[in-house]
Protein backbone atom coordinates (compact mmCIF):
# COMPACT_ATOMS: atom_id res chain seq x y z
CA UNK A 1 0.00 0.00 0.00
CA UNK A 2 2.24 2.73 -1.24
CA UNK A 3 0.11 4.53 -3.77
CA UNK A 4 -2.87 5.06 -1.53
CA UNK A 5 -3.09 5.69 2.20
CA UNK A 6 -4.66 3.07 4.41
CA UNK A 7 -7.24 5.52 5.72
CA UNK A 8 -8.19 6.55 2.18
CA UNK A 9 -8.43 2.94 1.08
CA UNK A 10 -10.67 2.13 4.01
CA UNK A 11 -12.85 5.17 3.36
CA UNK A 12 -13.17 4.20 -0.31
CA UNK A 13 -14.03 0.63 0.69
CA UNK A 14 -16.78 1.89 2.99
CA UNK A 15 -18.15 4.06 0.21
CA UNK A 16 -18.21 1.13 -2.21
CA UNK A 17 -19.98 -1.10 0.29
CA UNK A 18 -22.59 1.60 0.94
CA UNK A 19 -23.19 2.04 -2.78
CA UNK A 20 -23.46 -1.68 -3.40
CA UNK A 21 -25.84 -2.12 -0.50
CA UNK A 22 -28.04 0.63 -1.86
CA UNK A 23 -28.39 -1.61 -4.91
CA UNK A 24 -28.85 1.09 -7.52
CA UNK A 25 -25.90 0.26 -9.71
CA UNK A 26 -26.24 -1.43 -13.08
CA UNK A 27 -24.81 -4.96 -13.12
CA UNK A 28 -21.61 -4.04 -14.92
CA UNK A 29 -20.85 -1.24 -12.50
CA UNK A 30 -21.76 -3.43 -9.55
CA UNK A 31 -19.19 -5.98 -10.63
CA UNK A 32 -16.60 -3.28 -11.20
CA UNK A 33 -17.27 -1.78 -7.77
CA UNK A 34 -17.13 -5.21 -6.17
CA UNK A 35 -13.79 -5.99 -7.74
CA UNK A 36 -12.40 -2.67 -6.60
CA UNK A 37 -13.79 -3.29 -3.11
CA UNK A 38 -12.24 -6.74 -2.85
CA UNK A 39 -8.94 -5.29 -4.01
CA UNK A 40 -9.11 -2.55 -1.38
CA UNK A 41 -10.05 -5.02 1.36
CA UNK A 42 -7.05 -7.21 0.47
CA UNK A 43 -4.71 -4.25 0.45
CA UNK A 44 -5.99 -3.02 3.80
CA UNK A 45 -5.59 -6.47 5.31
CA UNK A 46 -2.11 -6.77 3.87
CA UNK A 47 -1.21 -3.38 5.28
CA UNK A 48 -2.21 -4.50 8.76
CA UNK A 49 -0.42 -7.82 8.41
CA UNK A 50 2.70 -6.11 7.21
CA UNK A 51 3.22 -4.64 10.66
CA UNK A 52 5.85 -7.00 11.93
CA UNK A 53 5.82 -8.45 15.35
CA UNK A 54 9.01 -6.96 16.59
CA UNK A 55 10.07 -5.92 20.04
CA UNK A 56 13.20 -3.86 20.25
CA UNK A 57 15.14 -1.89 22.78
CA UNK A 58 15.95 1.60 21.60
CA UNK A 59 19.17 2.89 23.13
CA UNK A 60 21.80 5.46 22.36
CA UNK A 61 25.37 4.34 21.80
CA UNK A 62 28.50 6.13 22.98
CA UNK A 63 28.32 8.50 20.02
CA UNK A 64 24.76 9.41 20.96
CA UNK A 65 23.24 7.61 17.97
CA UNK A 66 20.02 5.66 18.35
CA UNK A 67 20.38 1.92 18.16
CA UNK A 68 17.69 -0.74 18.20
CA UNK A 69 18.44 -4.23 19.46
CA UNK A 70 16.06 -7.15 19.93
CA UNK A 71 14.45 -7.25 23.32
CA UNK A 72 14.52 -10.64 24.94
CA UNK A 73 11.18 -11.37 26.34
CA UNK A 74 9.33 -14.56 27.00
CA UNK A 75 5.59 -14.35 27.06
CA UNK A 76 4.13 -14.86 30.49
CA UNK A 77 7.52 -14.74 32.16
CA UNK A 78 7.41 -13.58 35.71
CA UNK A 79 10.30 -11.66 37.24
CA UNK B 1 32.57 41.92 96.88
CA UNK B 2 33.49 39.44 94.40
CA UNK B 3 34.91 40.52 91.17
CA UNK B 4 32.33 41.11 88.54
CA UNK B 5 32.32 38.65 85.66
CA UNK B 6 32.49 40.80 82.58
CA UNK B 7 32.30 39.37 79.09
CA UNK B 8 33.23 41.12 76.00
CA UNK B 9 30.47 41.14 73.38
CA UNK B 10 32.43 38.66 71.39
CA UNK B 11 32.93 36.39 74.36
CA UNK B 12 29.28 36.48 75.29
CA UNK B 13 28.18 35.98 71.73
CA UNK B 14 30.57 33.07 71.41
CA UNK B 15 29.11 31.51 74.53
CA UNK B 16 25.55 32.07 73.32
CA UNK B 17 26.50 30.65 69.95
CA UNK B 18 28.03 27.59 71.58
CA UNK B 19 25.03 27.10 73.84
CA UNK B 20 22.45 27.58 71.09
CA UNK B 21 24.18 25.57 68.44
CA UNK B 22 24.91 22.63 70.69
CA UNK B 23 21.60 22.95 72.55
CA UNK B 24 19.44 23.05 69.39
CA UNK B 25 21.39 21.19 66.69
CA UNK B 26 18.31 19.62 65.19
CA UNK B 27 14.79 20.80 65.91
CA UNK B 28 11.39 20.83 64.25
CA UNK B 29 9.71 24.20 64.30
CA UNK B 30 6.22 24.96 63.22
CA UNK B 31 5.26 28.41 61.96
CA UNK B 32 4.09 30.59 59.14
CA UNK B 33 6.46 31.77 56.44
CA UNK B 34 6.65 35.52 56.03
CA UNK B 35 8.93 38.08 54.51
CA UNK B 36 10.31 35.51 52.04
CA UNK B 37 13.26 36.73 49.96
CA UNK B 38 15.14 34.75 47.32
CA UNK B 39 18.08 36.85 46.13
CA UNK B 40 20.31 35.86 43.23
CA UNK B 41 22.43 33.61 45.38
CA UNK B 42 19.60 31.07 45.28
CA UNK B 43 19.33 30.93 49.05
CA UNK B 44 15.93 31.61 50.51
CA UNK B 45 15.56 33.89 53.53
CA UNK B 46 12.36 34.13 55.47
CA UNK B 47 10.83 34.54 58.88
CA UNK B 48 8.93 31.88 60.69
CA UNK B 49 6.35 33.37 62.97
CA UNK B 50 3.38 32.61 65.14
CA UNK B 51 1.08 34.91 67.12
CA UNK B 52 3.72 36.16 69.55
CA UNK B 53 7.19 35.43 68.21
CA UNK B 54 9.39 35.43 65.14
CA UNK B 55 12.35 33.33 64.08
CA UNK B 56 14.70 34.10 61.24
CA UNK B 57 15.35 31.21 58.92
CA UNK B 58 17.49 30.49 55.89
CA UNK B 59 17.27 27.75 53.29
CA UNK B 60 20.60 27.40 51.54
CA UNK B 61 20.51 26.58 47.87
CA UNK B 62 22.30 23.24 48.15
CA UNK B 63 19.97 22.04 50.85
CA UNK B 64 16.90 23.53 49.25
CA UNK B 65 17.13 20.81 46.62
CA UNK B 66 15.67 18.45 49.15
CA UNK B 67 12.63 20.65 49.45
CA UNK B 68 10.19 19.48 46.78
CA UNK B 69 7.90 22.49 46.79
CA UNK B 70 8.43 26.20 46.62
CA UNK B 71 7.96 28.12 49.90
CA UNK B 72 5.45 30.93 49.81
CA UNK B 73 4.56 33.70 52.21
CA UNK B 74 1.67 32.79 54.48
CA UNK B 75 2.34 29.08 54.21
CA UNK B 76 2.16 27.04 57.40
CA UNK B 77 5.24 24.84 57.49
CA UNK B 78 7.21 22.41 59.57
CA UNK B 79 10.88 23.31 59.35
CA UNK B 80 13.67 21.01 60.45
CA UNK B 81 17.14 22.30 61.09
CA UNK B 82 19.66 23.66 63.56
CA UNK B 83 20.08 27.07 65.15
CA UNK B 84 22.94 29.23 63.94
CA UNK B 85 24.18 32.44 65.55
CA UNK B 86 25.45 35.17 63.24
CA UNK B 87 27.88 36.93 65.55
CA UNK B 88 28.61 39.91 63.31
CA UNK B 89 25.03 41.09 63.64
CA UNK B 90 24.05 39.53 66.89
CA UNK B 91 21.36 37.52 65.25
CA UNK B 92 20.41 33.90 65.32
CA UNK B 93 18.53 31.99 62.68
CA UNK B 94 17.28 28.53 61.85
CA UNK B 95 19.25 26.85 59.12
CA UNK B 96 16.55 24.80 57.43
CA UNK B 97 17.40 21.32 56.27
CA UNK B 98 13.88 20.12 55.56
CA UNK B 99 10.73 22.05 54.97
CA UNK B 100 7.25 20.53 54.75
CA UNK B 101 3.92 22.19 54.30
CA UNK B 102 1.89 21.60 57.40
CA UNK B 103 -1.14 19.38 56.97
CA UNK B 104 -0.24 17.83 53.62
CA UNK B 105 2.99 16.18 52.65
CA UNK B 106 5.55 18.22 50.83
CA UNK B 107 5.26 16.12 47.72
CA UNK B 108 1.53 16.48 47.68
CA UNK B 109 1.92 20.21 48.06
CA UNK B 110 4.44 20.42 45.24
CA UNK B 111 2.14 18.32 43.12
CA UNK B 112 -0.75 20.71 43.66
CA UNK B 113 1.47 23.67 42.89
CA UNK B 114 2.77 22.28 39.62
CA UNK B 115 -0.67 21.09 38.68
CA UNK B 116 -2.13 24.56 39.19
CA UNK B 117 0.64 26.16 37.17
CA UNK B 118 0.48 23.80 34.19
CA UNK B 119 -3.29 23.90 34.22
CA UNK B 120 -3.16 27.70 34.09
CA UNK B 121 -0.87 27.35 31.07
CA UNK B 122 -3.56 25.32 29.36
CA UNK B 123 -1.55 22.12 29.15
CA UNK B 124 -4.47 20.06 30.47
CA UNK B 125 -6.97 21.43 27.97
CA UNK B 126 -9.03 18.81 26.23
CA UNK B 127 -8.70 20.71 22.98
CA UNK B 128 -4.95 20.14 23.13
CA UNK B 129 -5.29 16.36 23.36
CA UNK B 130 -4.63 14.39 20.23
CA UNK B 131 -6.68 11.33 19.33
CA UNK B 132 -4.97 7.95 19.38
CA UNK B 133 -3.95 6.71 15.96
CA UNK B 134 -6.60 4.36 14.67
CA UNK B 135 -4.07 2.19 12.87
CA UNK B 136 -1.02 2.01 15.13
CA UNK B 137 1.87 -0.06 13.84
CA UNK B 138 4.88 1.20 15.74
CA UNK B 139 4.49 1.76 19.45
CA UNK B 140 7.11 3.38 21.64
CA UNK B 141 7.23 2.42 25.29
CA UNK B 142 9.17 4.48 27.80
CA UNK B 143 9.57 2.52 31.00
CA UNK B 144 11.89 0.34 32.97
CA UNK B 145 12.92 -2.73 30.95
CA UNK B 146 12.92 -4.84 34.09
CA UNK B 147 9.77 -3.63 35.83
CA UNK B 148 6.37 -5.19 36.13
CA UNK B 149 4.90 -2.58 33.80
CA UNK B 150 6.74 -3.69 30.66
CA UNK B 151 5.97 -7.32 31.47
CA UNK B 152 2.26 -6.57 31.82
CA UNK B 153 2.13 -4.54 28.62
CA UNK B 154 4.01 -7.08 26.52
CA UNK B 155 1.88 -9.86 27.93
CA UNK B 156 -1.29 -8.14 26.85
CA UNK B 157 -0.03 -7.04 23.48
CA UNK B 158 1.55 -10.44 22.82
CA UNK B 159 -1.49 -12.38 23.92
CA UNK B 160 -4.15 -10.28 22.21
CA UNK B 161 -2.37 -8.99 19.21
CA UNK B 162 1.09 -9.91 18.20
CA UNK B 163 1.96 -8.09 15.08
CA UNK B 164 2.95 -4.73 16.40
CA UNK B 165 6.39 -3.21 16.25
CA UNK B 166 7.29 -2.19 19.77
CA UNK B 167 10.21 0.05 20.57
CA UNK B 168 11.13 0.02 24.22
CA UNK B 169 13.26 2.87 25.50
CA UNK B 170 14.71 1.73 28.80
CA UNK B 171 14.73 4.34 31.53
CA UNK B 172 14.89 4.52 35.28
CA UNK B 173 11.41 5.31 36.53
CA UNK B 174 12.31 6.48 40.02
CA UNK B 175 15.07 8.44 41.65
CA UNK B 176 16.66 11.73 40.81
CA UNK B 177 17.90 10.56 37.41
CA UNK B 178 14.51 9.33 36.26
CA UNK B 179 13.00 12.60 34.95
CA UNK B 180 16.03 13.39 32.80
CA UNK B 181 16.06 9.87 31.33
CA UNK B 182 12.36 9.97 30.57
CA UNK B 183 12.72 13.34 28.85
CA UNK B 184 15.65 12.01 26.79
CA UNK B 185 13.69 8.86 25.89
CA UNK B 186 10.74 10.88 24.61
CA UNK B 187 13.13 12.99 22.54
CA UNK B 188 14.79 9.86 21.13
CA UNK B 189 11.45 8.35 20.16
CA UNK B 190 10.48 11.55 18.39
CA UNK B 191 13.28 10.79 15.95
CA UNK B 192 11.69 7.49 14.92
CA UNK B 193 9.75 8.41 11.82
CA UNK B 194 7.35 5.46 11.75
CA UNK B 195 6.29 5.94 15.36
CA UNK B 196 2.53 6.05 15.87
CA UNK B 197 2.03 6.36 19.62
CA UNK B 198 4.01 6.39 22.87
CA UNK B 199 3.21 4.80 26.19
CA UNK B 200 5.09 6.25 29.12
CA UNK B 201 4.70 4.81 32.57
CA UNK B 202 5.63 2.45 35.33
CA UNK B 203 4.04 0.11 37.83
CA UNK B 204 2.58 1.06 41.15
CA UNK B 205 4.50 2.49 44.07
CA UNK B 206 4.52 5.13 46.75
CA UNK B 207 4.07 8.80 45.89
CA UNK B 208 7.87 9.13 46.09
CA UNK B 209 8.29 6.23 43.69
CA UNK B 210 5.97 7.84 41.18
CA UNK B 211 7.52 11.23 41.64
CA UNK B 212 9.40 11.32 38.34
CA UNK B 213 6.03 11.52 36.63
CA UNK B 214 5.21 14.65 38.57
CA UNK B 215 8.32 16.36 37.25
CA UNK B 216 7.72 19.48 35.27
CA UNK B 217 10.37 18.55 32.67
CA UNK B 218 8.65 15.22 32.07
CA UNK B 219 5.30 16.96 31.75
CA UNK B 220 6.67 19.37 29.16
CA UNK B 221 8.41 16.58 27.24
CA UNK B 222 5.09 14.71 27.02
CA UNK B 223 3.38 17.84 25.72
CA UNK B 224 6.15 18.34 23.18
CA UNK B 225 6.14 14.73 21.93
CA UNK B 226 5.55 14.44 18.18
CA UNK B 227 2.98 11.64 18.48
CA UNK B 228 0.14 11.07 20.95
CA UNK B 229 1.26 9.95 24.40
CA UNK B 230 -0.58 7.56 26.68
CA UNK B 231 0.36 7.84 30.34
CA UNK B 232 0.25 4.70 32.40
CA UNK B 233 1.55 5.38 35.85
CA UNK B 234 0.93 3.18 38.86
CA UNK B 235 -2.53 2.03 39.73
CA UNK B 236 -5.92 3.32 38.76
CA UNK B 237 -6.10 5.58 41.82
CA UNK B 238 -2.73 7.21 41.18
CA UNK B 239 -2.86 10.50 39.38
CA UNK B 240 0.35 12.18 38.26
CA UNK B 241 1.07 15.34 36.35
CA UNK B 242 2.02 13.11 33.41
CA UNK B 243 -1.55 11.78 33.43
CA UNK B 244 -2.96 15.29 33.16
CA UNK B 245 -0.79 16.39 30.25
CA UNK B 246 -0.85 13.10 28.34
CA UNK B 247 -3.20 12.79 25.38
CA UNK B 248 -4.82 9.84 27.09
CA UNK B 249 -4.49 8.47 30.60
CA UNK B 250 -4.54 4.74 30.99
CA UNK B 251 -5.40 3.54 34.48
CA UNK B 252 -2.50 1.08 34.45
CA UNK B 253 0.25 -0.07 32.07
CA UNK B 254 -1.91 -3.06 31.16
CA UNK B 255 -4.73 -0.67 30.45
CA UNK B 256 -2.49 1.29 28.09
CA UNK B 257 -1.58 -1.86 26.20
CA UNK B 258 -5.23 -2.77 25.93
CA UNK B 259 -6.12 0.68 24.60
CA UNK B 260 -3.56 0.34 21.82
CA UNK B 261 -4.55 -3.20 20.99
CA UNK B 262 -8.24 -2.41 21.11
CA UNK B 263 -7.83 0.35 18.56
CA UNK B 264 -6.09 -2.01 16.21
CA UNK B 265 -8.54 -4.83 16.88
CA UNK B 266 -11.36 -2.44 16.10
CA UNK B 267 -9.76 -1.68 12.76
CA UNK B 268 -9.36 -5.36 11.92
CA UNK B 269 -12.93 -6.08 12.94
CA UNK B 270 -14.14 -3.12 10.93
CA UNK B 271 -12.24 -4.38 7.92
CA UNK B 272 -13.59 -7.90 8.31
CA UNK B 273 -17.10 -6.52 8.60
CA UNK B 274 -16.65 -4.32 5.55
CA UNK B 275 -15.40 -7.30 3.61
CA UNK B 276 -18.42 -9.34 4.64
CA UNK B 277 -20.78 -6.51 3.75
CA UNK B 278 -19.08 -6.11 0.40
CA UNK B 279 -19.57 -9.79 -0.39
CA UNK B 280 -23.10 -9.75 0.97
CA UNK B 281 -24.08 -6.71 -1.07
CA UNK B 282 -22.62 -8.22 -4.22
CA UNK B 283 -24.33 -11.54 -3.57
CA UNK B 284 -27.63 -9.71 -3.09
CA UNK B 285 -27.06 -7.78 -6.29
CA UNK B 286 -26.21 -10.92 -8.23
CA UNK B 287 -29.20 -12.76 -6.80
CA UNK B 288 -31.45 -9.92 -7.89
CA UNK B 289 -30.02 -9.88 -11.39
CA UNK B 290 -30.19 -13.65 -11.51
CA UNK B 291 -33.82 -13.57 -10.49
CA UNK B 292 -34.58 -11.15 -13.27
CA UNK B 293 -32.82 -13.33 -15.79
CA UNK B 294 -34.64 -16.42 -14.57
CA UNK B 295 -37.91 -14.53 -14.54
CA UNK B 296 -37.37 -13.49 -18.12
CA UNK B 297 -36.31 -16.97 -19.13
CA UNK B 298 -39.53 -18.36 -17.70
CA UNK B 299 -41.62 -16.29 -20.07
CA UNK B 300 -43.42 -18.48 -22.69
CA UNK B 301 -41.71 -16.93 -25.67
CA UNK B 302 -38.50 -18.31 -24.33
CA UNK B 303 -39.66 -21.57 -22.73
CA UNK B 304 -41.91 -22.54 -25.73
CA UNK B 305 -40.70 -20.66 -28.73
CA UNK B 306 -43.11 -22.74 -31.00
CA UNK B 307 -46.15 -21.86 -29.00
CA UNK B 308 -46.64 -18.39 -30.40
CA UNK B 309 -46.25 -19.80 -33.90
CA UNK B 310 -48.81 -22.50 -33.19
CA UNK B 311 -51.20 -19.93 -31.87
CA UNK B 312 -50.73 -17.89 -34.99
CA UNK B 313 -51.26 -20.92 -37.19
CA UNK B 314 -54.42 -21.79 -35.38
CA UNK B 315 -55.73 -18.31 -35.73
CA UNK B 316 -54.75 -18.39 -39.38
CA UNK B 317 -56.61 -21.69 -39.86
CA UNK B 318 -59.69 -20.29 -38.18
CA UNK B 319 -59.57 -17.17 -40.30
CA UNK B 320 -59.12 -19.25 -43.41
CA UNK B 321 -62.15 -21.42 -42.51
CA UNK B 322 -64.25 -18.36 -41.84
CA UNK B 323 -63.15 -16.87 -45.10
CA UNK B 324 -64.11 -20.02 -47.01
CA UNK B 325 -67.49 -20.16 -45.35
CA UNK B 326 -68.11 -16.53 -46.13
CA UNK B 327 -67.11 -17.00 -49.72
CA UNK B 328 -69.34 -20.03 -50.04
CA UNK B 329 -72.26 -18.20 -48.47
CA UNK B 330 -71.77 -15.28 -50.74
CA UNK B 331 -71.57 -17.61 -53.68
CA UNK B 332 -74.81 -19.25 -52.72
CA UNK B 333 -76.45 -15.86 -52.37
CA UNK B 334 -75.27 -14.83 -55.78
CA UNK B 335 -76.58 -18.08 -57.30
CA UNK B 336 -79.95 -17.55 -55.69
CA UNK B 337 -80.13 -14.02 -56.98
CA UNK B 338 -79.21 -15.17 -60.47
CA UNK B 339 -81.94 -17.78 -60.27
CA UNK B 340 -84.48 -15.20 -59.18
CA UNK B 341 -83.46 -12.85 -61.94
CA UNK B 342 -83.60 -15.64 -64.46
CA UNK B 343 -87.13 -16.46 -63.44
CA UNK B 344 -88.13 -12.81 -63.52
CA UNK B 345 -86.48 -12.44 -66.87
CA UNK B 346 -88.26 -15.44 -68.36
CA UNK B 347 -91.63 -14.04 -67.24
CA UNK B 348 -90.83 -10.91 -69.16
CA UNK B 349 -90.41 -12.82 -72.35
CA UNK B 350 -92.69 -11.14 -75.14
CA UNK B 351 -94.61 -14.33 -75.90
CA UNK B 352 -95.31 -14.99 -72.27
CA UNK B 353 -96.44 -11.47 -71.76
CA UNK B 354 -98.92 -11.69 -74.65
CA UNK B 355 -100.58 -14.85 -73.40
CA UNK B 356 -100.67 -13.52 -69.90
CA UNK B 357 -102.27 -10.26 -71.11
CA UNK B 358 -104.98 -12.11 -72.97
CA UNK B 359 -105.87 -14.11 -69.89
CA UNK B 360 -106.06 -10.98 -67.80
CA UNK B 361 -108.22 -9.30 -70.41
CA UNK B 362 -110.73 -12.12 -70.44
CA UNK B 363 -110.91 -12.15 -66.71
CA UNK B 364 -111.47 -8.38 -66.55
CA UNK B 365 -114.25 -8.64 -69.08
CA UNK B 366 -116.07 -11.15 -66.93
CA UNK B 367 -115.66 -9.11 -63.81
CA UNK B 368 -116.89 -5.96 -65.61
CA UNK B 369 -120.12 -7.62 -66.69
CA UNK B 370 -120.82 -9.03 -63.24
CA UNK B 371 -120.19 -5.79 -61.45
CA UNK B 372 -122.62 -3.73 -63.59
CA UNK B 373 -125.75 -5.27 -61.98
CA UNK B 374 -124.22 -5.75 -58.63
CA UNK B 375 -123.27 -2.11 -58.39
CA UNK B 376 -126.89 -0.83 -58.90
CA UNK B 377 -128.36 -2.68 -55.87
CA UNK B 378 -125.32 -1.96 -53.82
CA UNK B 379 -125.73 1.79 -54.42
CA UNK B 380 -129.27 1.70 -53.20
CA UNK B 381 -128.33 -0.01 -50.00
CA UNK B 382 -125.58 2.49 -49.37
CA UNK B 383 -127.97 5.41 -49.90
CA UNK B 384 -130.46 4.09 -47.37
CA UNK B 385 -127.76 3.52 -44.84
CA UNK B 386 -126.38 7.02 -45.33
CA UNK B 387 -129.78 8.63 -44.81
CA UNK B 388 -130.29 6.63 -41.65
CA UNK B 389 -126.92 7.68 -40.27
CA UNK B 390 -127.59 11.30 -41.27
CA UNK B 391 -130.84 11.36 -39.34
CA UNK B 392 -129.24 9.89 -36.25
CA UNK B 393 -126.55 12.59 -36.41
CA UNK B 394 -128.96 15.54 -36.81
CA UNK B 395 -128.70 17.88 -33.82
CA UNK B 396 -132.39 18.26 -34.03
CA UNK B 397 -132.83 14.58 -33.31
CA UNK B 398 -131.86 15.15 -29.61
CA UNK B 399 -134.54 17.81 -29.24
CA UNK B 400 -137.07 14.97 -29.19
CA UNK B 401 -135.49 13.88 -25.84
CA UNK B 402 -136.45 17.26 -24.21
CA UNK B 403 -133.37 19.35 -25.05
CA UNK B 404 -133.87 22.72 -26.75
CA UNK B 405 -131.70 24.87 -28.95
CA UNK B 406 -131.49 28.65 -28.43
CA UNK B 407 -130.48 30.90 -31.27
CA UNK B 408 -130.07 34.65 -31.53
CA UNK B 409 -132.53 36.54 -33.64
CA UNK B 410 -131.99 37.48 -36.36
CA UNK B 411 -128.40 36.16 -36.73
CA UNK B 412 -129.42 32.59 -36.03
CA UNK B 413 -126.14 32.11 -34.02
CA UNK B 414 -126.52 29.27 -31.54
CA UNK B 415 -126.37 30.52 -27.95
CA UNK B 416 -123.86 28.39 -25.93
CA UNK B 417 -123.63 30.59 -22.87
CA UNK B 418 -125.17 33.63 -21.16
CA UNK B 419 -122.19 35.81 -21.90
CA UNK B 420 -122.96 38.35 -24.62
CA UNK B 421 -126.70 38.34 -24.06
CA UNK B 422 -128.49 41.25 -22.50
CA UNK B 423 -131.90 41.68 -21.03
CA UNK B 424 -134.36 42.35 -23.80
CA UNK B 425 -132.44 40.56 -26.57
CA UNK B 426 -134.69 38.54 -28.92
CA UNK B 427 -133.98 34.82 -29.04
CA UNK B 428 -135.53 31.79 -30.74
CA UNK B 429 -135.93 28.50 -28.87
CA UNK B 430 -136.17 25.37 -31.05
CA UNK B 431 -138.01 22.53 -29.36
CA UNK B 432 -138.53 18.88 -30.28
CA UNK B 433 -141.58 19.95 -32.11
CA UNK B 434 -142.08 23.57 -32.97
CA UNK B 435 -140.26 26.72 -31.89
CA UNK B 436 -140.68 29.67 -29.49
CA UNK B 437 -139.93 33.34 -30.03
CA UNK B 438 -138.73 34.88 -26.74
CA UNK B 439 -136.82 37.74 -25.06
CA UNK B 440 -134.19 37.58 -22.40
CA UNK B 441 -135.54 38.71 -19.03
CA UNK B 442 -132.49 37.92 -16.89
CA UNK B 443 -128.78 37.15 -17.52
CA UNK B 444 -126.74 35.01 -15.12
CA UNK B 445 -123.26 34.54 -16.49
CA UNK B 446 -122.60 31.90 -13.75
CA UNK B 447 -125.22 29.81 -12.04
CA UNK B 448 -125.20 27.34 -9.20
CA UNK B 449 -125.41 24.17 -11.21
CA UNK B 450 -123.25 21.32 -10.19
CA UNK B 451 -120.34 21.11 -12.45
CA UNK B 452 -120.11 17.77 -14.12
Amino acid sequence: MTDIKFEDALARLEQIVDTLEAGNLPLEESLKAFEEGIGLARRCARYLEEAEKRIELLTKDEAGLLRAEPFKWVEGEQA
Amino acid sequence: MSERAVYSVSELTARIKAQLETGFPAVWVQGEISNLRTPGSGHAYFTLKDETAQLRAVLFRGRGRRVRFEPEDGMQVLAFGGLDVYAARGEYQLVVELLEPKGVGALQYAFEQLKRRLEAEGLFDRARKRPLPVYPRVIGIVTSPTGAAIRDMLNIIGRRFGDLHILIVPVRVQGDEAPGEIVAALAALSEVAALDVVIVGRGGGSIEDLWAFNDERVARAIVACRVPVISAVGHETDFTIADFVADLRAPTPSGAAELVVREKLAVIEGLVELHARLRGAMATQLARWNERVIGLARRRVLTEPGRALRDSNRRLDEARGALHAAVRAHHRLLLHRVELKTNALSSQHPLARISHGAAVLAQLRGRLAASATHRATHSRHRLAAAVGRLQSLSPLAVLGRGYSLTRRVPSGEVVRGAVGLRVGDAIEVLLGEGALGARVTDVKERDDRHQV
